[in-house]
Formats: C-alpha cells, structure tokens, sequence
C-alpha cells in the first residue's frame, strides 16, 4: 500500500485523530492526536491489508518555542510482509507528557520507550518498566530536552554519584605502593 | 546453597551480578541475573555505561563534524556506521553521489562487514570455549584493516565517506590487494569452519540455545543476522536499496531455527555473500568523480587552498560555524544495513545548517533488550552464548 493512502486510512477509521498529513522525500508522517494512540497502533498491527509487524524505532522530539503541544513521540511502522513503511508523529503536550505505552503490541517498543523517558521525560502510560535505561536511575533532567545545556548544569556541586567515585579514589590512595 | 529438606533438594534463588567488566559481556554491559541452582529465573540488563551523548551533541554540531561522532558508535564497524550517516543527510539535502563513489562506499560497508563478522565469530567461540578460531580470524581482519589504513589513514575511526561521495579515491595498489583478498578469502572461511563446524561441543552448545521464533523476533524488533536467524527475510540492503546494493547480486542467508547454532551459519554464509560483493565491486568499478558537485558546500576545500584564496578562507569559515547554509527543513528516516542490524538515522531540520534532532536507532540497543528473553529458563553457561550470538557493541548501544 503507498504510505498516503494508509495515511487516509488511518484519517477514515479515527476520524478527527489525524491532524495533519505531510510528506518529504517520499516519506509520509501521520500526525496524531495522542489520546487513541494505542487503538490507532492496533489497528495498524491487525488489519491484515496493513499489517505493521516491525516497529523500527520509537523516539521524541523536543520542539521548544517552536510548537505547540511541545513535544512530539515519532513512530517508524513497517510491514515485513506488505513491505511499506509510515511514520507516526504524535503530539505530546508539556503539561501532560503522557503517551499510552504501546508494549503490548510491539515488544520493541519496551526500551524505546524507556529511552524516550529517560532523554525528554515523556511517560508511556501502561509500561511494564518504566525506568531510566542510559542514565543513571538517579540522575535529575532529561538531557535532549532543550532547555538542557550541552554541557550538563554547571551548579555549584558536582553530580553526586561523581563526587562519591573522587572521594573513594582519595581513600584508595591510602594503600597505594611506596607511600 | 543447597539445603535439604525431607528427602527433596531445594536450592535457594541467588542473585548474580555479571558485569560491567566481565569478559564475555563485549564490553561494559551488566546482567542481574537471578539464579534457582544454574538455571536463569530473572535476568536484567542495565545499560548507559558507555553513554556520551552521541544524539545531544549531533544536535549541536554541524552536518559535516557530526560525522565523526558516527564512527564513535560501533567502533569496530566505523564505515558502515559513517556511510548510513551520510546517505541519511544526502537524503535530506537531496543530493546523490557519484557512481565510483558509491561503489567505493559499498565496498568499505562490506569490509567492514567481513571484519566485524570476523571478530564476531573469534570472540563468539572464545567465549564458548574454542579458542583457536580467535587467532586465526584476527589474520584476516588484519589484512582489511592495513586496506583502511592504506585509503584513509586510519584502522578503526575511518571518517571517509563524505556528504555527497568519499574523501579520496582508491590506489590501484588498494584495489589489487583487496581483489587478492577475495581471491583467498573463501578458503579461509572453509578453514574456520573445519575447526568448529563439526565440534561435538560446539554444536553442544549452539543447537537448541537461545531459540525465538519469527513473529517472536519481528516483535521484538531485531534486526540484522539475529532476525533473519530465525528465517525472516529482511534485508535493508534489499528491502530499501541504498548505494550500489541494487546493482550487484547476492542472496540473503535464512536460518530455520532461530536458535545460536542457525544466527551462526547465516553470519557465516553472510561472509561468503559480503566476498562476493566486494569482488563484483571492484570487477564493475567505474571512473569518474569520487565527489558530487554540489558536495562542495558540505567538504571543507584543500587545505593548500586555504593560503592563496579568500573565498577557501571564507567557505571553511562558514562551514565550520554554521554549517551548510542550504539546509531544507524536513525530515527523513534512512536505514542501513550495518553488520550488526538496521542502523537509522531520523533527522529533523529546521533549516539551519546543524540538525535539529538527530536521532541513533541502533541496532544493538534493541538486541540487548531482549536478552531477558533467551536468557530466562535457560542455564547460566547459556547466557554466554546469547551474548555473543545477538553481536552487540556497548558503545552503538549507549551511543
């Protein structure tokens, strides 16, 4: 099936979902309204005309004074037996940064999503683990939002899973040879 | 910790943390595994060991000094890893290479395919306990590493590919010794599988370990030899051709399993393909340019030129800084098939000459989720042959 045409289906089944249809360099985005994401993703992996079995890749945008809602969850959907491709882009509020999780469909999803979390702070309602997977589970901020500095916050203290690694080292200094 | 009750023998769960630095986790990967006697009850991989911040700094970078940052991922396939960069971003601009440099592209990918698949196999038998195939693979990834060398400077951080085509051409020396290369490949590979292919205890331990099916392994997302383990037939290379993959023959193995033993043969047979490729490459290269002309506004002008003309001058300057002025605002997704699995870059521009959002999906941050799902019920000497069989890098992994 073209990517357009699937594009219009998912437009015909939810109606009012589907906000805006763009296409560049052949690639189609859908993009949708959050709340029946998960009925929309469904639909997507059962219709046998459809047949979205491989989730490539789910991540989130930050668009910062660019957009409003503020933040947008982009799914890659393709089908390994229709061979098509489409790429979901759902808007996510910042007051509300929740996405129903779409574990239950597609068990890639899981560290995607835990990704996604743990860089821009999006929630995925419905996760069977949500927790930070790169960064340390304690760690404050998510680092691809953009209000987040390259260069981390330079605040007046250090990160403190870093200070306690300095202060370790310092006692391990003790017992070094020839002292 | 065996207690005895009665006449049964109960055993109590103990917890094992295997990693960061354990030599058989390829890298600083840790698994909590929760044991009952030997067999796996609960395993839990933590990650971000690695963690730099690849995508963050993309961002801040332009289109043309975040590729070096691409060789950073799965350092020990840098090449592919630049060249599914940089189809990304020629994607983007619109713009195509030149034919000879394509099929220069196409031959590095596969290169590097041959000497990641090389070392994929030496450490996949260390690990499980043959230890001579390690030495003898290293022979051959030598040889492929002095060719990098000889084009480009560098072993392993290649940073050849350019937006819009390569950085240099290929010496006839290069092209001769490569052609030698897959001339004795072939019966190298024979020889490696003689040591191990009939292996009681090889196959002892491949055969029947860490099994998935096909739906299963769809579902969860893997890609690459660890997909197609499992007899699914999916190739980005055929799926969406980039490159020169549509014009040079070459089959895609399948596994019937999808256990370690079928993921093996297919890497195995995805060697001889990778040979054949490189051969009908280097058979079918034309000449001509190695640079698109409208590559020009992304590659920094030569060096010399820098001292005798203002407009050099005033090109580097700006591309240095701002990046490329021309930058259309859109976004793509663009997949390449990479030794490992499907590698896709997802960038957002806003029209500016860095990128907006510069997204690593990686293949290997996807195959390490689902380790939970070979490990559990299986035996804690098995969780070894999962790792080396699903080929992860850390640093593709934590990016």
């Amino acid at each position: 099936m073209e990517p357009l045409q699937i594009a219009e289906k998912i437009k015909q089944a939810f109606p009012g979902e589907v906000a805006e249809i763009t296409s560049f360099r052949d690639q189609v985005s859908a993009h949708l309204k959050k709340d029946r994401l998960f009925d929309i993703c469904r639909m997507l992996k059962e219709d046998p005309e459809l047949d979205f079995d491989y989730l490539v890749d789910v991540c989130g945008v930050d668009y910062l004074d660019k957009k409003t809602p503020r933040f947008e969850a982009v799914y890659h959907l393709y089908s390994m037996t229709r061979r098509h491709f489409i790429r979901l882009r759902v808007q996510v509020p910042e007051e509300d940064p929740q996405v129903r999780s779409v574990v239950p469909i597609w068990q890639g999803a899981n560290w995607h999503e835990r990704e996604c979390y743990d860089m821009l702070g999006i929630r995925f309602e419905g996760h069977p683990d949500l927790r930070r997977v790169l960064l340390p589970e304690d760690w404050e901020g998510h680092p691809l939002r953009k209000d987040y500095p390259v260069e981390g916050f330079t605040g007046e203290e250090d990160w403190h899973g870093y200070t306690e690694v300095v202060e370790l080292s310092k006692k391990l200094k003790e017992f070094e040879w020839g002292n | 910790m065996i207690e005895q009750e009665g006449k049964e023998i109960k055993t109590k769960e103990i917890a094992l943390s295997m990693g960061p630095q354990h030599p058989a986790t390829h890298g600083v990967l840790r698994l909590v595994l929760e044991l009952d006697g030997e067999t796996v009850v609960k395993c839990t991989p933590h990650v971000g060991y690695l963690h730099r911040g690849v995508e963050k700094l993309g961002e801040n970078r332009t289109y043309l000094s975040a590729l070096p940052l691409t060789d950073r991922l799965d350092y020990i396939s840098s090449m592919s890893n630049n060249v599914g960069y940089v189809i990304a971003v020629e994607k983007l601009f619109g713009i195509e290479a030149p034919e000879r440099a394509k099929y220069i592209r196409t031959i590095m990918c596969e290169m590097t395919r041959i000497s990641s698949h090389i070392i994929w196999l030496g450490t996949h038998a260390l690990d499980i306990g043959a230890m001579t195939v390690f030495l003898y693979s290293f022979r051959e990834r030598e040889w492929l590493l002095d060719l990098f060398e000889m084009t480009c400077g560098a072993r392993l951080t290649a940073s050849y590919p350019r937006i819009g085509g390569v950085r240099n051409d290929v010496s006839q020396q290069f092209l001769d010794s490569l052609y030698e290369f897959t001339q004795q490949f072939p019966a190298r590979l024979d020889e490696y599988e003689t040591l191990i292919d009939k292996n009681r205890i090889w196959l002892k331990r491949t055969k029947g370990i860490g099994v998935i099916s096909a739906a299963e392994a769809v579902n969860w997302g893997l890609t690459g030899a660890t997909l197609r383990g499992s007899g699914v037939d999916y190739d980005v290379r055929k799926a969406f051709p980039y490159d020169v993959y549509d014009k040079v023959e070459f089959d895609v193995p399948l596994g019937v399993h999808g256990d370690v033993y079928d993921r093996y043969r297919c890497r195995m047979e995805e060697l001889r393909q990778s040979n054949r490729i490189i051969k009908q490459c280097i058979e079918q290269l034309p000449t001509g340019p190695i640079l698109s002309p409208e590559a020009a506004k992304f590659v920094l002008p030569p060096k010399e030129s820098l001292f005798k003309s203002m407009e050099s001058l005033i090109h580097h300057f700006v591309l240095m800084t701002k990046g490329p002025l021309t930058a259309p605002a859109g976004e793509v997704y663009s997949a390449s098939e990479v030794p490992k699995g499907e590698l896709g870059f997802y960038i957002v521009s806003d029209g500016t000459g860095t990128p907006y959002r510069m997204r690593v999906r990686a293949p290997s941050f996807v195959h390490a989720s689902v380790l939970p799902r070979l490990c559990e019920g299986g035996l804690i000497a098995d969780v070894i042959a999962n790792i080396g069989t699903i080929d992860i890098v850390l640093g593709e992994c934590d990016r």
